[in-house]
């Protein structure tokens, strides 16, 4: 059993890596959250289009102008809509969205509780 | 054409044996001592006319017969024969006979198969799977008819998209459907068991059988979809939260729900309301995910065809079943009161129950995420996009306590357990957590999150190795399931971890250099394929280590339809994945090359292999007495 | 009784459930930004094609004039079919049209333009195609009504002569 566990520390050290979040994991990061808009439910970052490339080519520039990953959703948003986003914002058109799975989870739990209640 | 002919009437007179079978079973089911073996006979001959209806569409598409509209839209001369047979499915016509094909064969199965059983239960199951076969004949023979004759007869097929042209994605769909379309069985047999009120142990140890097939033909469909899109699709990613995905997932997870329930009604007689609820929520998944990808209500990559008539009929045809459903199950099914009463917390149908609640909470995830933006676009005109983040961030954290509990759960006895003899538990723990800060460590992104989810993991990845090395083969199955799904989190999660990519531009001949990798232009081959041509790059990729990979990706401009892909050449080991992509600039001399190393991909496949294998185990293993 | 009362609360949640299903069959699933999303024309630079001179946009649209952009390639099949129209618009004293080429070679879009016809007064160079992403657009062509830089009225897709009749009544 101890070997077992000593093969994997050593194994994972090996090949474990640094990663630091630069610029081309943030980009890849964003570009993941963007929609292609022409295509048919691709995101920017695996789509070869044309729009795709452009999109790709205006978030690298924004990067270097030191904009921030909000920001640069914020502008996207702003010229395309909220459909370009791959991550919902958090309004009042999402309430349901986010809180109807946690409502969900909390009455299934509240349901479980009772029903175990009851005799316990 | 004749085959047309064949195909199209055979269709027709499947559908008369339906009410020719419903017929007989009304006569069976009021003088039941045995089944009238014309019912069997009847149910075979359906089965054995779709499968003609089946043979003849194929071979309407080798014969390249373009008087048949379907082969005219989905094929052409110039395809390979492999392909011209299995794009018989990859349309949405021949894609609904291959539903038709499972269904009838599902039902015949079951009568044969099924011994020691009420009569009148197989009657009833077999007269509500008609109602479905029925619903599916009518869908294709009236809106999505497979043999539509073409006047005048076209010289050339508008050919089939060359990214269906593979092989993982030509037995993906067969595969597939067996679990997906299979779970019918369990909705007409569980619809059948309620309202003879036979929902009971025996019947749970009977069905269990249907429950895994249909599971593990589901999860290996699943796989395929899977497989075949990260080496197709996009680049390095292999499930995208994408509506068709999801639509395969939903009713995966109701089936596991299912699968895990119906372990504790085999044994006690609890959580029948429960069994039947799944029962049929699989099923109607199953459904809803069928109108959600044809009706074109969805935007997707991989949607069928775009049919709002369609849609409306899929849209009713589900509704009737709900509401068939529901009428059944709330006019014949007799509540036991003292359901959970009788469970003591610490045992292992509470851990079962648990799971359950989490399953259905994972759920909701995917089946709200998936259908809200219709919902929003109905009801107040905004549009919004749902994607792979929204998922990440309702599932991952609970996927925390739902691995630990996995861990945990099994070891815990039915009715009742005790804590002693449990100390390993917690010394797995701890050194699951150690492993994890060693592993994170190097990273200062989300390390409190990634460090969590690591642990466990690896908590439920050792608990489950142990128990493989140390228990007697007593429930090999689950352990090897649930081993499986350790590994694959750890897969994916690693996967994501210590992924890393390059992205340049580079002409013939250019070399790009980095600190860790060394990427070489060297040539480019070009040929010209049967029908397609291929622009071969050839690269040498040089390690740390000072390894070299020969990397060989490929671009092939098709002439029909006319569209450049891009094929990827990935070089697998049971370490990582090296993989590598070229896509062309418009207007310009170099081209775009991607190179990714994807540490532990093969991991991932074998681990859902795993899970699948462990069903299979359970399928044979030889029922113990109760 | 509770147990009377939650199928058919169960019923009513699935007719809704179906008529917002049915609702949804009808609508376009297509997605079409906003078509007044952006209000205030955006301010660029870009080069010009025949002159390679970097100009800012705001000196083109400054004056108490009507604007057309109009975002085009040669390589586009549908820009040809709009080209007479836009051809016939340039001739109208009320209102100039300016060009953004996009994602195109000089040499093809000179090519285009002078067999076909020139109808801009200027025409920005777009090679990667940002300039038309800070409009909103994503495909060509498109064009906008520009007048003291605030967009007017945008149009995805070739314009036709039911376009032109909205333009003029606009510049009147």
């Amino acid at each position: 059993m101890k070997i077992f566990k000593l093969f994997f520390i050593i194994f994972f050290i090996f090949s474990s890596n640094q990663l630091k979040a630069d610029n081309e994991d943030l980009k890849s990061r964003i570009t993941k959250n963007l929609r292609c808009l022409i295509c048919q439910g691709q995101s920017v970052y695996d789509s070869e289009s044309e729009f795709a490339n452009s999109l790709k080519t205006i978030v690298d520039k924004k990067l270097d102008e030191g904009l921030s990953e909000k920001q640069i959703y914020n502008f996207f948003e702003d010229k395309y809509g909220e459909w370009i986003l791959y991550d919902p914002l958090f309004n009042k058109n999402t309430y349901f969205l986010w809180l109807l799975p946690l409502l969900i989870f909390l009455s299934g739990g509240a349901i479980i509780f009772k029903k175990f209640i009851k005799k316990n | 054409m004749v085959f047309s002919l064949i195909g199209h009437y055979s269709l027709i007179l499947g559908l008369c044996i339906s009410l020719i079978l419903i017929f007989f079973s009304i006569k069976n089911f009021r003088n039941s001592k045995i089944l009238d073996a014309k019912i069997l006979s009847f149910t075979f001959l359906q089965f054995f006319f779709v499968v003609i209806s089946f043979f003849c569409l194929i071979l309407s598409f080798v014969l390249s017969d373009f008087s048949n509209e379907t082969v005219f839209n989905n094929s052409h001369t110039t395809k390979p024969l492999f392909y011209k047979i299995t794009g018989t499915w990859g349309n949405h016509e021949g894609s609904l006979l291959l539903w038709l094909l499972v269904l009838t064969l599902f039902i015949f199965v079951f009568l044969i198969k099924t011994k020691n059983q009420p009569v009148k239960y197989k009657i009833l199951t077999l007269v509500f799977q008609q109602i479905i076969i029925i619903g599916f004949f009518i869908f294709l023979i009236k809106t999505s008819n497979p043999f539509n004759y073409l006047y005048p007869i076209p010289e050339e097929g508008l050919g089939l998209n060359p990214i269906l042209q593979d092989p993982a994605l030509a037995i993906h769909p067969p595969i597939l459907y067996l679990g997906y379309v299979g779970s019918s069985i369990i909705f007409s047999s569980a619809l059948a068991a309620t309202s003879l009120n036979f929902v009971s142990k025996k019947w749970a140890s009977h069905i269990k059988k249907w429950v895994l097939i249909s599971w593990i033909f589901l999860t290996l469909g699943i796989l395929l979809g899977s497989i075949w899109a990260y080496y197709e699709l996009g680049w390095g990613g292999f499930w995208f939260w994408d509506p068709v995905e999801n639509v395969s997932l939903m009713p995966w997870l109701a089936l596991t729900t299912l699968l895990h329930c119906i372990f504790i009604l085999e044994k006690k007689l609890i959580l029948t309301s429960w069994v039947i609820i799944l029962s049929i929520a699989t099923f109607t998944l199953s459904m809803c995910g069928t109108f959600l990808v044809r009706s074109g209500i969805l935007n997707s990559v991989h949607t069928f065809a775009n049919d709002p008539e369609r849609g409306l009929f899929i849209l009713i045809f589900l509704f009737s079943l709900i509401f068939l459903s529901i009428f059944i199950f709330f006019f014949f099914h007799k509540n036991n009161k003292n359901d959970l009463h009788s469970i003591f917390w610490l045992s292992k149908e509470t851990s079962i129950i648990i799971n359950n609640w989490f399953m259905m909470y994972f759920l909701s995830v995917v089946l709200i995420g998936t259908v809200y933006p219709i919902f929003l676009d109905v009801l107040s005109s905004e549009k919004i996009s749902v994607g792979p983040p929204f998922y990440h961030k309702l599932i991952i954290p609970f996927l925390i306590p739902f691995l630990l509990i996995m861990s945990i759960g099994p070891k815990l006895k039915w009715i009742k357990s005790n804590l002693e003899d449990k100390i390993y538990l917690v010394s797995l723990l701890i050194i699951s957590i150690l492993i994890s800060f060693l592993i994170v460590n190097n990273f200062d992104s989300k390390f409190l999150i990634n460090t969590i989810l690591i642990s466990s993991a690896l908590y439920l990845f050792f608990v489950t190795l142990r128990d493989f090395f140390i228990k007697k083969y007593k429930n090999i199955s689950q352990n090897i399931s649930h081993f499986g799904f350790s590994l694959l989190i750890l897969s994916i999660l690693f996967n994501n971890l210590f992924s890393t990519e390059i992205i340049t531009n580079l002409k013939v001949g250019q070399t790009f250099e980095s600190s860790k990798t060394k990427i070489v232009f060297e040539k480019i081959n070009q040929k010209v394929e049967k029908n397609y041509k291929s622009i071969v790059g050839s690269f040498s990729v040089q390690n740390l280590n000072g390894e070299i990979d020969n990397l060989l990706p490929e671009l092939r401009i098709y002439n029909q339809p006319n569209i450049v892909t891009s094929e990827a050449d990935i070089i697998t080991t049971l370490l990582s994945d090296k993989f590598m992509v070229i896509n062309v600039v418009q207007n310009q001399d170099y081209f775009n090359v991607r190179y990714q190393v994807k540490p532990f991909m093969i991991w991932i496949w074998l681990s859902v292999l795993l899970i699948s294998l462990g069903g299979l185990m359970s399928f044979f293993k030889r029922e113990n007495e109760n | 009784m509770k147990t009377k009362f939650l199928p058919f609360l169960l019923i009513l949640i699935l007719i809704i459930i179906f008529i917002i299903f049915y609702r949804g069959l009808k609508n376009n699933n297509i997605y079409t930004p906003e078509t007044n999303i952006i209000n205030e024309a955006p301010s660029f630079s870009a080069e010009l094609l025949y002159s390679n001179k970097i100009v800012n946009s705001s000196e083109i649209f400054n004056s108490n004039k009507f604007y057309l952009l109009n975002i085009w390639s040669s390589w586009c099949v549908p820009c040809r079919k709009e080209h007479p129209i836009l051809m016939d618009l340039g001739k109208n004293k009320k209102i100039i049209v300016v060009g953004i080429n996009y994602k195109d070679t000089k040499k093809n879009a000179i090519e285009f333009l002078d067999k076909f016809g020139n109808p801009y007064e200027k025409i920005f160079f777009d090679k990667e195609g940002i300039q038309s992403i800070e409009w909103g657009a994503y495909g060509v062509p498109e064009s906008f009504v520009i007048y003291k830089n605030k967009i007017l009225k945008k149009y995805i897709g070739p314009i036709n002569q039911q376009s032109i009749k909205e333009i003029e009544s606009l510049i009147k």
